[in-house]
């Protein structure tokens, strides 16, 4: 990781709700510029660490600061240079998308033009339309519009797109990337491994209040020096697979072998998704069942 | 501190927007003690004492409780339902001081409570006998008795908005709450008629107190007799509002939540 510029920085933070801890000991770190994804099951703390992040909980121990400030002395100021989109919202039915994203301009000292953000954000069409009548897509858009008002230079995305279609999925990250293009810093928890994978520089794996790992998506888990399943059909028609570190060499040999075409070739790596459910598989079996498809 | 005004004042024109589209809380807030006046007034038009019939009477009530019901109840009802929504989350997480919001939601009370005393003004006079004061003294504890009235509701609805469990259940805890004390204030019933128990229940509470001032407004003062008191204690209206409106901003301050749990 490059010595960049801290945004966000905290050390060995604790929280219990009750008698139950539910964070052990989190340390994160994330650069100004980058989109950190945090990964995890439900309850494994994601809501609450990015909770704690956005000034909304206190802390039970550790130290946290965010963009040089600690989110519990958290002034207007502060505020004024991020932004926060809610797992879910169903709030201002009743005003028009332009109304209710030219009003959130006032909270801020940099406000963006209303109509750019509109069209930014792909809701032109919709922008005097009541809020109550958007899709689930269209609202999350909202959503990001009335986060980004501010220009901030850092963005809290929690489950940006659950309950999107692929392609709305599709067209959000392409929105998100455009902030990372800006400058903007990123903090999204996803449970969508693909999600992860396209947007984030790097991914932290939490379980059950604890980091795993926080690496590129590339090399989580050893993923890149990982061995490659490589599968085919043999001259009966009898499907093989191997598991190598060298699949190149086997490949070669079984182009000599074969005149032409192999049949059913496949090289595999082992995709995050896999990765990612042997580390949380690992940490405590039972939330293995809950991730699963 | 100018910002924290300049904000609040677009606040109070989103929440007036928001107000006016909300087409059941407009009908529920404005309609309805006018619909109360209409039957209240139509089916008891005897004279309580020379010169005042309960028309009069009720009338002053209402007014009376229009200031409850465009305070205490519509933000004893809204906020829990802007807490489930998100809305109170979200505004918390952006730099708008939280003073603006406030100042907000006492420029809706205000819009409300006006419509509102406007019409049962309107109504009372054209229907139901209602004279209009013509004394400035009067006048004057109008105007004092609504500010007060409304900046103690407001505030006492505030401080009551941590009570509902949700925002569904916000209007079956808090309507009820209304509804009785208007039964034992003195709107429905001529309040020197009513048990003792009742009349001193209904004294610790704003409601009573502001029923008798608009009295004072909109009746004679030979009907001051009448009262359990024998006068229309103004001063001790001034008091006990205050003493209210201190104990809500306590309250409100300790108590308020932008968010559930």
């Amino acid at each position: 990781m490059p010595a960049g510029e801290r945004v966000i920085s905290i050390r060995n933070v604790r929280k219990s709700y009750g008698s139950e801890e539910v964070l052990h000991g989190i340390d994160l770190e994330i650069e100004r510029g980058e989109i950190f994804a945090l990964l995890g099951p439900n309850g494994a703390g994601k809501t609450t660490t990015v909770e704690i992040l956005e000034g909304y909980r206190k802390r039970d121990g550790g130290e946290v600061s965010v963009l040089g400030v600690d989110p519990e002395n958290a002034t207007m100021q502060w505020r004024d240079s991020i932004g926060i989109v809610l797992q879910d919202s169903a709030d201002f039915p009743d005003l028009t998308v332009r109304e209710a994203i030219s009003h959130f301009g006032h909270y801020y000292s940099r406000p963006r033009d209303t109509g750019h953000l509109i069209d930014a954000v792909g809701l032109g069409e919709k922008s005097d339309q009541k809020i109550r009548t958007l899709s689930g897509g269209q609202r999350r858009r909202l959503d990001v519009a009335l986060s980004i008002i501010g220009s901030p230079q850092l963005l809290f995305l929690d489950e940006p797109t659950t309950g999107f279609d692929p392609k709305a999925r599709r067209s959000f990250w392409e929105l998100i990337r455009s902030l990372r293009d800006e400058g903007t810093t990123i903090l999204l928890t996803t449970h969508y491994l693909d999600e992860a994978e396209a947007l984030a520089d790097r991914v932290g794996v939490i379980a059950a209040g604890r980091i795993l790992e926080i690496a590129p998506p590339a090399t989580l888990g050893g993923r890149e020096k990982a061995m490659a399943k490589v599968s085919w059909r043999d001259h009966s028609g009898s499907l093989l697979q191997v598991e190598t570190h060298s699949p190149t060499e086997l490949v070669k040999r079984l182009i000599a072998e074969f005149d032409g075409e192999i049949p059913s070739l496949s090289v595999k790596r082992p995709t995050l998704e896999e990765i990612y459910l042997e580390m949380i598989g690992e940490s405590n079996p039972d939330l293995l069942e809950e991730v699963s498809p | 501190m100018i910002s924290a005004l300049r904000i609040g004042l677009q606040r109070g024109i989103l929440e007036i927007k928001q107000f006016n589209r909300a087409r059941e809380a407009v009908v529920f807030t404005i309609a309805f003690p006018v619909i109360l006046l209409f039957i209240f007034g139509s089916v008891f038009n005897d004279e309580i004492a020379p010169g005042v019939t309960f028309s009069q009477y009720f009338v002053a009530g209402m007014i009376a409780s229009g200031l409850v019901n465009s305070g205490f109840q519509n933000l004893a009802i809204t906020i829990p339902m802007e807490r489930d929504t998100g809305a109170l989350k979200r505004l918390r997480g952006t730099p708008m001081p939280p003073s603006a919001f406030f100042i907000g939601k006492g420029i809706q009370v205000l819009y409300s409570m006006s419509l509102q005393v406007i019409l049962l003004l309107a109504f009372g006079a054209l229907f139901f006998g209602l004279e209009l004061p013509n004394e400035a003294s009067r006048w004057i504890a109008f105007a004092w008795i609504i500010a007060l009235g409304s900046i103690s509701a407001a505030i006492l609805g505030i401080a009551f908005s941590t009570v509902p469990k949700s925002g569904r259940a916000a209007s079956a805890v808090v309507s009820p709450i209304v509804i009785v004390l208007q039964f034992f204030s003195g709107v429905f019933f001529v309040f020197s008629q009513l048990p003792g128990w009742m009349q001193q229940f209904a004294a610790l509470f704003p409601l009573k107190w502001l029923t008798q001032g608009m009295r004072y407004v909109f009746l004679p003062d030979s009907f001051a007799s009448q009262e359990v008191a024998g006068s229309y204690e103004l001063g001790r209206i001034a008091i006990i509002l205050i003493l209210w409106t201190i104990v809500g901003t306590f309250l409100a301050v300790k108590t308020f939540a932008w968010s559930r749990k």
